[in-house]
């Protein structure tokens, strides 16, 4: 299995070639919309790169659940509900929810999401 | 109007490859301008030709129930103008194609020289996902009939491709 290290240089490479920034931009901390600029094209831009730098699958929504965010089950006036975030964290165990649970409107979720959540992502994936 | 970069394809090999050719005339008024007395095909220009051989490619590989459009376009380089007079040969390759998205590598070749290279990315949006509709059904099918992709269309196993019944 590859090492944490191997994970992080292989992911920053799919974000700099999708996203079109420089290697030093892509540190551990920053987030994926607001540091690194990524829309929500550039999503699907990523999980192509990602599956075949590890050779592995990633369903729609894994990644990014737009899904559950657009969803009238799970979010009330511009704010995903207790439910919505039991979802995402099912959905999402690599991410670290705690920041957006204290302020969980829909807009704050596009800055959630870090390079170190989707080395997490795919340390989960390929150790599966 | 329609823009049209791409005057038919010679080759086109279902959901893998394709090869299409634009031949760049100046009778095409955009090259009076572009420039006066040194006419030059804009690469923007050949960078949509590119996109046009792929995404056809793709739209027929997912059966054309999807908008396939335009959404990236990464690692675009161009080694030289292409001028009236030049015949440029798109090459399409898909190297990943998904429900949702596919990504494609196309170069423009003018005789043996490659002119330029691409990574294009397409996203396959549904009704009601921010796309109009492209094309109406006739229209469409005109279209492909005029890129003669049931002439010379091939899918996997070699075989003539069955044209539509729209």
């Amino acid at each position: 299995m590859p090492s944490r290290e191997e994970i992080f240089d292989k992911v920053r490479s799919a974000l700099v070639d999708a996203l079109g920034v420089d290697e030093d931009d892509v540190t551990p901390t920053a987030t994926m919309v607001g540091d690194l600029g990524a829309e929500s094209i550039d999503f699907l831009d990523i999980v192509f790169r990602l599956e075949k730098a590890f050779n592995i699958k990633i369903s729609r929504g894994e990644l990014f659940p737009e899904d559950v965010l657009s969803s009238s089950e799970f979010v009330t006036d511009g704010k995903v509900t207790p439910a919505g975030i039991a979802a995402l964290k099912a959905r999402m165990p690599f991410a670290d929810l705690s920041r957006f649970e204290s302020n969980p409107s829909v807009q704050n979720f596009a800055n959630t999401l870090t390079v170190e959540d989707m080395v997490r992502y795919v340390q989960s994936k390929v150790a599966a | 109007m329609r823009w049209f970069w791409i005057d038919r394809y010679e080759e086109f090999v279902r959901g893998r490859h394709a090869t299409a050719v634009k031949n760049v005339s100046l009778a095409e008024e955009h090259l009076h301008d572009h420039f006066p007395g040194v006419a030059i095909m804009p690469n923007s220009l050949i960078v949509e030709g590119m996109a046009q051989a792929a995404g056809l490619l793709v739209a027929d590989a997912i059966d054309f129930n999807r908008r396939v459009v335009l959404a990236k376009v990464a690692a675009a380089e161009f080694f030289f103008d292409a001028v009236p007079g030049d015949t440029i040969r798109f090459k399409a390759e898909v190297l990943d194609l998904k429900a949702a998205g596919s990504l494609t590598k196309v170069t423009s070749s003018v005789g043996e020289r490659v002119q330029g290279q691409a990574e294009l990315f397409f996203a396959h949006l549904e009704p009601g996902e921010g796309v109009p509709k492209l094309f109406e059904t006739d229209e469409l099918l005109r279209w492909l009939d005029q890129m003669h992709i049931y002439e010379i269309g091939r899918d996997e196993a070699g075989q003539p491709l069955a044209r539509p019944d729209w």
